[in-house]
């Protein structure tokens, strides 16, 4: 008996997020529901602006996620609904930005800053033999 | 020099960051861009707040440069804008309402308090007009022009300053052009 009880209670505080995302939002297939919990995570909070959908508690995040949900259950791919949003929020909604000619230096920046180490590391050891 | 230029690259970059970084300190995390700014108005049609009976459509705003204000009676910085809003409606400002997520008779009582400055108020009680219009909190302030394109979003309670510099120039401007 005791052993089923303390099963019980490490499933329970395992799974909030498994009750969560199906009793209030109920989708019918695990793949829907998977996809409903990703965008969730992956959607920024307008008012709380560091926490994600799933988290947050303001109003306006409640609509969203009322939102995403209806779309996710019209069977909305993951780009479609990232379009919804953005075309009424902007990129900000995303906690990745997309890779376009503004975020070119965002996304390929730390590449450049390696890159320009590599080459001055180079140089300087190379002038360094020559000297000697 | 020559010895130096590659040297001084990290420097320069350094500096660079830290001018970003320093600029990013003043700026304000919550005034987004709005990406409604040059799009046509969303679409809505919305029961009015006092004749709830009447359906209000987004294309009955009539074909001149309005404001359209989102506000609420939960909204304690609504109340502050009131005022002001009082104030263009007298001098002759269309002012338009969408009363956010709200309860329509907190509504009503509380435009008998603060005073109504509006012409139409639509009732957006679950929010989706709202969201169309990219709308994260209220108040907002919308310029519509002729055409029905939105010209300018204010996010916040909007003061004297911003009226003078930049709303009521940009309204003047696009009453003008047709």
């Amino acid at each position: 008996m005791r052993k089923y009880l303390i099963a019980i209670i490490f499933f329970s505080c395992w799974s909030p997020h498994f009750v969560f995302a199906n009793s209030l939002y109920p989708l019918d297939s695990a793949k829907k529901n998977a996809q409903f919990s990703y965008l969730l995570k992956n959607l920024r909070c307008l008012v709380c602006q560091n926490q994600d959908l799933a988290d947050s508690n303001a109003e306006l995040a409640k609509d969203l996620r009322q939102r995403v949900y209806e779309l996710v259950k019209e069977g909305k791919s993951d780009s479609e609904i990232g379009d919804y949003l953005t075309s009424r929020y902007g990129d900000f909604i995303l906690f990745k930005p997309p890779v376009k000619a503004a975020t070119l230096l965002l996304w390929f920046g730390p590449l450049l800053f390696l890159l320009s180490g590599f080459i001055i590391f180079w140089r300087t050891c190379f002038k360094r033999v020559s000297y000697e | 020099m020559n010895r130096i230029g590659w040297r001084i690259i990290p420097i320069l970059f350094f500096l660079l960051l830290s001018v970003l970084l320093w600029r990013g300190l003043s700026l304000d995390p919550h005034t987004l861009p709005s990406v409604q700014v040059g799009k046509i108005l969303p679409a809505f049609a919305l029961p009015e707040l006092i004749h709830p009976e009447k359906i209000f459509k987004s294309n009955q705003i009539p074909q001149q440069v309005v404001l359209l204000n989102v506000w609420a009676s939960w909204c304690a910085a609504c109340v502050d804008e009131q005022v002001f809003m009082m104030e263009l409606s007298r001098k002759g400002v269309p002012v338009y309402g969408l009363n956010y997520k709200d309860n329509a008779d907190d509504a009503i009582k509380w435009l008998e308090q603060w005073g109504n400055p509006y012409k139409v108020i639509v009732q957006d009680s679950q929010g989706k007009t709202a969201i169309d219009l990219g709308v994260y909190g209220a108040p907002e302030t919308f310029i519509i022009d002729k055409k029905g394109l939105i010209r300018y979003r204010h996010a916040g309670i909007m003061s004297q300053k911003v009226w003078a510099d930049e709303m009521a120039p940009l309204m003047k401007q696009l009453d003008n052009n047709g």
